[in-house]
């Protein structure tokens, strides 16, 4: 039986692409000596010259990595904390996404950058941030966001194979948080397709990352309540799995859409959207949203950052609101 | 470049105090040449209604096709900046696709009607496709640059940008990663005078852009942007180091941008007529054409010849350009992501 940590499949998937293929290479602040959360620990000794330690400076990592894709490598780019990602954001938006529609396919940039995210760390404003909004607004780049460690393993291979910019979101919280049984984890999943990790049938929660799994264990406390709840697991937020929104949509009627970033301009919007112009007949009550409040970032003291992250405790509450509509 | 067949063969014999034969001597004055007319061509196109836009290279075409030529074609990488005609012709773009690109026609080989005209790409010709966005290409080529030197391979990659260019954020992180790794890029910078209506003493507190690269730890060199003998002298050898793993190498010439910023923008709010009037006297072709012409390289009648045969190109080009088919409106959906094989 092999247990892994969301934490050692990305170091083990890692570790057997670069064994696999000598055109993948990883770049990134402080990657050589392991990194800051010790994703690729080990792997400098393992493969001399294959990890390149950058300048504290994200637009490089990103521009660079766009250079070297271009040229028919495949890298692999981290950058250290997701908030720090902005400064690269001309060279994903204006750059990586546009590349191959700029070029009528010509060209095309096999690159992953690599990004642990989400708060519940006492990270404070910086290193707690949900960007996934920003960048799930790049057609032309995808965006994943795993939160089992055997989803990580097989949808971190196929970015790293994947032929055009792929954003791997790594919840930071569930690093060493989750783990699971690898033998016995659902098949390996495609970038693009969402799954459904519990059935039910008095309502729908749907969530991504650290979310997803208080989204199942609220639907674990609201079982023995008889609230038969079904959860999606998004996985891939660019491209998006529509079909399976919808269909868990109408499967219940009502929807509960979970995430940790602010609500306003939030990824939420979009799959309440989807399902308000798609589903909307098949609604038994308003499509509900949980998500982090309007304030411009997360604050540090425990008090106030357990106040500001959605958990099992306030998803339970708006689940039993909407199952009792 | 076509050469017609009924012209007397150029030596191929470097030249003394030229490094170039007379065959690069020709091929020189052809692309500026080939790269002024196609721009005045564009520019009447543009002010006929036949086209939208126009962002000109006129005063940098020795800067451009001095450095390039430098290059060796279908080894070496090319990241341009907009301005860059005169280097995408010596790499092997014709006048047609030029003007198919000013159309935005559906052939374009840059981009087949989805950019704005003169952002340069061609992968076949190893020309990175670019962006408006300034000097995010400086860290594309260090990329470039890197891949190569994991792989081994003997190339040299040249970044282009304008002076403007050198006051972002890139600008900086490019040349300090390039340094760090030893990497084979040349970083050309093209000092034209002005950032749209902003003169060089509004872009930067010293002299030269050249003078920063001490400041990383790489060597550097400002050359006389309007004489391309002068910039093949000074490029070609930056070039030769840094294949064979030298590192890289910034160099700044010093040019002018004869017309205004672009098709949109009046110059005239902001530049001195007497400074135009100045700088026009030190036009590049006029230089070029003067210096072999006084040192006996062609006959005056050569050098009519050439202007004539691209004359000719150029208006072929348009007439051709014109009737080329424009892209589908559904065109506009397609090649969003790279299919997997």
């Amino acid at each position: 039986m092999v247990v892994s940590t969301v934490l050692e499949a990305v170091r083990s998937t890692l570790d057997e692409a670069l064994g696999a293929d000598d055109s993948i290479f990883i770049i990134g602040e402080d990657v050589e000596a392991g990194g800051v959360f010790r994703a690729t620990e080990g792997l400098n000794a393992k493969y001399p010259g294959r990890l390149i330690d950058s300048p504290l400076a994200e637009s490089s990592i990103i521009g660079i990595s766009i250079g070297a894709a271009h040229y028919g490598m495949r890298p692999v780019a981290e950058i250290q904390f997701a908030d720090f990602i902005h400064s690269g954001f001309d060279q994903l938006c204006s750059e990586a996404s546009r590349w191959c529609y700029r070029t009528s396919g010509s060209a095309n940039l096999p690159m992953v950058v690599r990004t642990p995210w989400g708060g519940g760390v006492h990270g404070g404003q910086h290193h707690s941030q949900s960007i996934e909004a920003y960048y799930a607004h790049m057609p032309g780049l995808k965006v994943v966001a795993p939160a089992f460690p055997a989803d990580y393993r097989s949808l971190l291979k196929a970015a790293i194979a994947d032929p055009n910019p792929v954003l791997f979101l790594e919840h930071k919280r569930t690093y060493r948080l989750i783990r699971q049984e690898m033998d016995g984890a659902p098949a390996e999943t495609r970038i693009g397709r969402a799954r459904v990790t519990r059935q039910g049938t008095d309502l729908t929660i749907i969530a991504y990352g650290l979310m997803l799994h208080e989204s199942l264990a609220a639907a674990e406390e609201l079982a023995k309540e008889g609230i038969d709840c079904l959860v999606v697991d998004l996985l891939s937020l660019l491209p998006l799995d529509v079909g399976t929104i919808l269909e868990s949509a109408r499967a219940t009627g009502k929807v509960l859409v979970v995430h940790e970033d602010t609500l306003t301009g939030g990824f939420g919007g979009e799959i309440v959207a989807i399902i308000a112009e798609h589903a909307f007949e098949h609604l038994d009550a308003p499509i509900r949203r949980l998500a982090g409040p309007d304030i411009p970032s997360m604050p540090y003291h425990h008090a106030m950052e357990s106040f500001f992250m959605p958990d099992r405790t306030k998803i339970a509450a708006a689940a039993r609101e909407l199952a009792a509509y | 470049m076509t050469v017609a067949k009924t012209r007397r063969v150029r030596s191929q014999q470097p030249i003394e105090d030229y490094l170039l034969s007379e065959q690069q001597l020709e091929e020189m004055y052809y692309a500026m040449l080939l790269a002024r007319r196609l721009n005045e061509r564009m520019l009447a196109l543009n002010r006929q209604g036949r086209a939208p836009f126009l962002i000109a290279g006129a005063g940098q075409e020795a800067a451009q096709v001095g450095a390039a030529m430098a290059l060796t074609r279908g080894t070496d990488f090319l990241a341009p900046y907009y301005r860059d005609l005169g280097m995408n012709l010596v790499l092997g773009m014709t006048a047609r696709e030029a003007m198919l690109n000013l159309l935005a026609k559906r052939d374009d080989p840059n981009s087949h009607g989805r950019q704005m005209p003169s952002h340069w790409g061609n992968s076949e010709r190893r020309i990175v496709t670019g962006s408006s966005v300034v000097t995010t290409q400086l860290l594309h080529a260090a990329g470039i640059g890197l891949a190569a030197k994991l792989r081994g391979d003997p190339i040299v990659v040249m970044a282009c940008c304008g002076e403007g260019s050198t006051s972002k954020g890139d600008f900086h992180e490019a040349l300090n990663f390039a340094a760090i790794h030893r990497l084979p890029v040349i970083f050309f910078v093209e000092n034209n005078g002005y950032a749209i209506s902003e003169s060089n003493e509004k872009e930067m507190a010293v002299a030269n852009v050249a003078d920063r690269a001490r400041g990383y730890g790489i060597q550097s060199a400002v050359v006389d942007g309007m004489d391309c003998i002068a910039v093949y002298q000074n490029v070609r050898p930056a070039v030769d180091q840094a294949r064979r793993g030298g590192g890289p190498y910034l160099i700044e010439a010093k040019c002018y941008r004869l017309w205004a910023h672009s098709s949109d923008d009046d110059d005239s709010r902001y530049r001195p007529k007497a400074e135009l009037e100045e700088w026009t006297k030190k036009d590049p072709l006029k230089l070029f054409r003067d210096r072999v012409e006084a040192d006996g390289i062609f006959p005056r009648d050569d050098l009519d010849e050439i202007e004539r045969r691209v004359e000719e190109e150029v208006r072929d080009a348009a007439q051709w350009a014109l009737m080329q088919p424009d892209p589908n409106p559904e065109d506009a959906l397609g090649f969003v992501y790279k299919e997997a094989e």
